[in-house]
């Protein structure tokens, strides 16, 4: 086991070296879906961080990365605060969130889990809409730096080695083994001796502040930043589907949903631009129908059967 | 009745649902080295008991102590991690680990704190004990029903409890099984271990148990060896209604 996992570990390393590389053979069209591809790849390897052994669906990704965008865009438009400073107060707020979040949710399991994070990551788009409409004076605000498309390409592939290298330290912890238990079963989790409150927050905790990182990383490519956008709840459905899609059960499962996913997304939202929600229900459909383990998880059961039949 | 010493004191122990009382006012003590039976008709109250020692429940009223110390109103996880380990009337195992990861589990968290090679040799150790070491690597899905039994008991085991709660480990198992059960309990209390039983199978209760508790309709109504309580006129009734006593 130890063996393979740092196998593993050396991939992924050449994996991250190889992606380092995408903005020196494009710097237009397919280096601005690299950037896309690359921020939910962080998105979902943090997502799988939590959501991945103990099962808790999570719908608050999109609160996470508004916090960071949105914190980032005020400290920059409105208070002259250097991007760097925002950068790295942003996931700070995000994980005191988080935090909070997790102690209120402690109770919930299964589809109320769900709805709350919903719900909550609604209303705190509408109490930042608010506040910034009636005491805050602009509508708007600008995120304007010097970075470049590939500027942005490399943080976010920073921020996704990270993730992993962290995400790859917790599947061999005793807190990664307490979460898979707590995903089997929380009664016996609890009968084994965990005390199943602390890993479930700290991890949520750590998912908030990855997604806050990411949203300030990703603010200056939209320069221009409102509220209502960057808390978009689009974007937490969309970090769910794509790891469901590759498979939660791995690491490097997100990353096996993303890229076809983002490819898939950007040819419909140019041809069908009114039917991107038509799709996301599809590729939804085809998760539960098709690949409820995700396509790590069906390739990992065909590998299962083929070893089988040549053991029989 | 020896009240120091006790591993176990249970003092006036009640557990209401609304207006249904499970446990009522139940007193009893569990000695260090002793198997006692918990026994009685279904619905007498048997599994809310053993759920309030390991705090899957917390008691309406009442105090249990763990040698001495308090453990009513601690958390199961707090529970555990003084030394009660159980097993569940419904086995529950982990189904998306292998069977070793199953007893590393109950190596890593518990009474004493495991981790990496000392957990999994723990683990293999309580494996063989049960008699389930050639599935080690197996996924759940493989065993059979007493298979799981036993390697919910090893999970249990890996956790070195102090006192173990067993909620009918050997309900469902077919007559050989049964006899393999028994003489497993049988070896645990050869180790000296002290252990609670919830048992309908009264061969089980001859000969395991130095001591009973009968319970029905949430209340004990007789306590003492295994012989004696079993030929009550008032348990006799409680199984069996007012003709057969």
């Amino acid at each position: 086991m130890t063996a393979s996992g740092f196998q593993e570990l050396a991939i992924a390393a050449l994996l991250v070296v190889l992606a380092a590389f995408i903005p020196m053979l494009s710097d237009g069209y397919w280096l601005s879906i690299a950037v896309t591809a690359m921020m939910y790849i962080a998105l979902s390897t943090s997502w799988v961080l939590f959501s991945g052994p103990t099962h808790y669906i999570s719908l608050a990704s999109g609160a996470f990365f508004g916090v960071g965008g949105y914190l980032v865009a005020t400290g920059m438009s409105d208070y002259d605060l250097s991007f760097w400073l925002m950068a790295a107060a942003a996931p700070v707020v995000a994980t005191i969130l988080a935090a909070l979040i997790g102690l209120a949710t402690l109770r919930l399991s299964g589809v109320y889990f769900v709805i709350f994070t919903l719900g909550l990551a609604e209303m705190i788009r509408n109490i930042v809409s608010w506040v910034q409409n009636n005491f805050l004076g602009s509508r708007g605000l600008y995120v304007l730096t010097d970075f470049t498309e590939a500027h942005i390409y490399w943080m976010l592939l920073g921020i996704t080695a990270a993730v992993y290298l962290l995400g790859w330290f917790v599947n061999r912890s005793r807190i990664g083994f307490a979460l898979r238990i707590i995903g089997n079963d929380e009664t016996v989790a609890r009968h084994v001796g965990i005390n199943t409150a602390t890993p479930k927050v700290i991890l949520f905790m750590t998912t908030g502040f990855f997604a806050a990182l990411v949203g300030a990383v990703i603010a200056p490519r939209y320069s221009y930043i409102e509220p209502n956008q960057v808390f978009s709840p689009e974007l937490s459905f969309l970090v769910v589907i794509m790891a469901l899609l590759g498979g939660s059960g791995r690491l490097w499962g997100p990353v096996v949903g993303v890229i076809p996913f983002t490819l898939v997304w950007e040819f419909v939202a140019v041809q069908f631009p009114n039917q991107t929600t038509l799709f996301i229900g599809l590729v939804f459909l085809l998760i539960v129908y098709g690949l409820p383990h995700g396509v790590v998880g069906r390739l990992e059961q065909l590998a299962a059967s083929v070893r089988e039949r040549r053991n029989a | 009745m020896r009240y120091s010493g006790a591993v176990l004191s249970v003092r006036g122990a009640t557990k209401r649902f609304g207006g249904l009382v499970a446990v009522d006012a139940l007193d009893f003590d569990v000695a260090e080295h002793q198997v006692m039976g918990l026994i009685g008709p279904n619905g007498s109250g048997k599994t809310t008991m053993m759920n309030l020692i390991s705090g899957a429940l917390q008691p309406t009223a009442g105090s249990i102590a763990l040698k001495g110390a308090r453990i009513s109103n601690l958390p199961a996880q707090e529970i555990t991690r003084r030394g009660v380990g159980r097993t569940f009337q419904l086995v529950r195992l982990l189904p998306s680990m292998s069977v070793l990861e199953n007893v590393i589990a109950g190596a890593v968290f518990g009474h004493r704190h495991r981790w990496g090679r000392e957990a999994e040799d723990h683990a293999h150790r309580m494996l063989e004990r049960v008699g389930l070491e050639a599935m080690a690597f197996a996924p759940i899905s493989a065993l059979t029903y007493i298979d799981q039994k036993r390697l919910e008991l090893a999970r249990v085991l890996a956790g070195d409890p102090e006192l173990l709660l067993l909620d009918e480990w050997l309900a469902g198992l077919n007559p050989t099984e049964l006899e393999t059960g028994i003489e497993l309990i049988h070896d645990l209390r050869g180790e000296g271990r002290t252990i609670i039983l919830v048992e309908h199978v009264m061969d089980a209760i001859r000969s395991l148990c130095d001591n009973c508790v009968v319970m029905s309709s949430g209340k004990k109504i007789a306590e003492g060896n295994p012989a004696d309580v079993l030929a009550d006129r008032e348990v006799v009734r409680a199984y069996l209604g007012d003709e057969d006593a």
